[in-house]
């Protein structure tokens, strides 16, 4: 495995799993009484947020220090690069300080890469999310809560055979989506997108998914609904007319959810438009909401991962 | 040593060849049995003894122990398990197995906490589950009972609970399972 997290689809499925499994172990380590390992101790973590970000950020903020790394907060907005810096110039002077990996998220798709060329082998560079591309942790976290609701643990051998995963929303603009399909279908899931034609990707035929826009066929045959948190600025062009049409069709009703199984599992990466994707009945008292486990499942993802990245030794042979 | 150890641990990768049968299947049973009356004698009884494996070789030991103890004392001694790869001072040189889970249901604060492994070696296992146990609690005293003590300390620890002194050459391996002790080397 590379020293770098940029995509999910980077990884093979064994890549995937051994993520997943190792999630379990930090999982244990979260319910602890003292919740920390000296794991990382001595390793510093620059995080780098070009976006706004609350949940990822503190989830990656609290994983680094629960392995008792040193973290360095870089303010985008007050810092060089506002004076005209370069971003390769600011990489490289956090480098020069002597950080050992990089938590990127920026606006622009394949940036996290770029940088990782830039770097080399020299620091690990992780993708906390880039524009439309990906968001390996969050595909990860995902696929992790998933497998923990239907078999407890990930275990060595994670899989969701068997799973018909329904992702609902704008998936075109969505890296969360991206990384999501990329993990479930490692994990051997069935994959629905449902979005309106005008929300579907470009290459959704190249997606190893099935296409609908029309929810309420689909509903009946899912497992899992996974929601997608509407970007209420996208609302009022052409592709979808309204938050009324776009409730009407897609939203989580308290009618929708009452319609299906019980045992029907409903997750969404946060942070929830209460009333538009879901409403509140259904994200407070619907049992299998798996909103607030997503989160916590988080912390111990990115645990994993800083670890893989930086500590475990797994490749050294 | 562990098995994953054996198979992962650099500088070895290789086969585990034997060249000695240390203990037999009965001497084995004998040096457990005189441990557990020594742990009972050692705290008077076993209020507040818990045993504590370290992953993964201890975990046999600790369940024979366990057994032991009952059928001497009549009390189910409380046990759990422990995986110290995240405490090691040399992380990064040896690979972390999910599976060799940590598995302490119960406060520490107060116990008598009972360590066992199976081959006491360098000590740098202890000195990580030492460090690991206080994220568990406080507990009251802490012992170390291991089925072979085979020298080449690192560090100042010394069991308390030995099932046998033995003799080696860094380079050899002791293998320990309930069927008997092996002495040998990796081959490649």
């Amino acid at each position: 495995m590379s020293k770098h997290l940029l995509d999910l689809n980077d990884l093979d499925s064994d890549g995937i799993r051994e993520l997943l499994h190792l999630t379990d172990l930090f999982v244990e380590v979260s319910q602890r009484p003292i919740p920390k390992v000296p794991a990382l101790r001595g390793r510093t973590i620059a995080m780098i947020f070009f976006e706004d970000s609350t949940r990822t950020r503190m989830s990656f903020d609290l994983a680094a220090k629960r392995l008792s790394a040193d973290v360095l907060d870089f303010p985008t907005h007050t810092s060089s690069l506002s004076k005209g810096e370069s971003l390769q110039d600011t990489v490289e002077t956090i480098r020069a300080l002597g950080v050992d990996a990089l938590v990127i998220r920026h606006g622009s798709s394949g940036l996290p890469r770029e940088v990782a060329e830039g770097v080399g082998e020299t620091i690990s560079v992780i993708n906390a999310g880039d524009g439309l591309n990906a968001h390996p942790t969050q595909g990860l976290l995902d696929a992790y809560t998933l497998c923990q609701h239907f078999n407890e643990v990930a275990g060595s051998n994670a899989s969701l055979s068997g799973i018909h995963v329904g992702i609902v929303g704008d998936i075109k603009h969505s890296r969360v989506a991206r990384s999501d399909v990329a993990a479930y279908n490692a994990l051997g899931a069935k994959i629905t997108i449902i979005a309106p034609s005008a929300l579907q990707p470009d290459d959704v035929q190249n997606w190893p998914v099935e296409v609908s826009d029309n929810l309420d066929a689909v509903l009946p045959n899912l497992d899992v609904v996974g929601l997608l948190r509407i970007q209420k600025e996208r609302m009022g062009n052409d592709a979808v007319t309204s938050i009324a049409d776009y409730i009407e069709c897609y939203g989580m009703t308290e009618a929708r959810a009452n319609s299906m199984r019980p045992e029907v599992v409903i997750t969404h990466p946060g942070p929830v438009n209460r009333g538009i994707e879901i409403a509140d009945a259904v994200l407070d008292k619907r049992p299998n909401v798996l909103v607030n486990k997503q989160v916590t499942n988080g912390v111990a993802v990115r645990m994993a991962v800083l670890f893989r990245m930086l500590g475990s030794g797994i490749e050294i042979d | 040593m562990a098995d994953r150890e054996r198979r992962m641990t650099p500088p070895y990768g290789g086969v585990f060849v034997a060249r000695t049968t240390v203990l037999d299947a009965a001497q084995v049973h004998r040096a457990l049995t005189r441990i557990s009356h020594e742990i009972i004698e050692r705290n008077q009884g076993l209020e507040d003894v818990v045993l504590v494996a370290l992953q993964t070789g201890g975990v046999e030991i600790a369940r024979l122990l366990a057994r032991l103890l009952f059928e001497i004392d009549g009390v189910d001694v409380p046990t759990g398990t422990l995986d110290v790869a995240l405490y090691r001072d040399d992380i990064g040189l040896r690979p972390v197995m999910p599976e060799a889970e940590t598995d302490i249901q119960i406060d520490l604060g107060g116990k008598i906490v009972v360590l066992v492994d199976d081959v006491l070696f360098t000590g740098r296992t202890i000195r990580a589950a030492l460090d690991a146990l206080t994220d568990f609690g406080r507990p009251r005293a802490v012992q170390l009972a291991v089925v072979i003590d085979r020298g080449h300390r690192e560090l100042p620890i010394r069991p308390d609970f030995v099932g046998k002194n033995l003799p080696t050459r860094r380079d050899e391996l002791v293998d320990v399972n309930p069927e008997g002790v092996l002495l040998g080397e990796m081959r490649k």
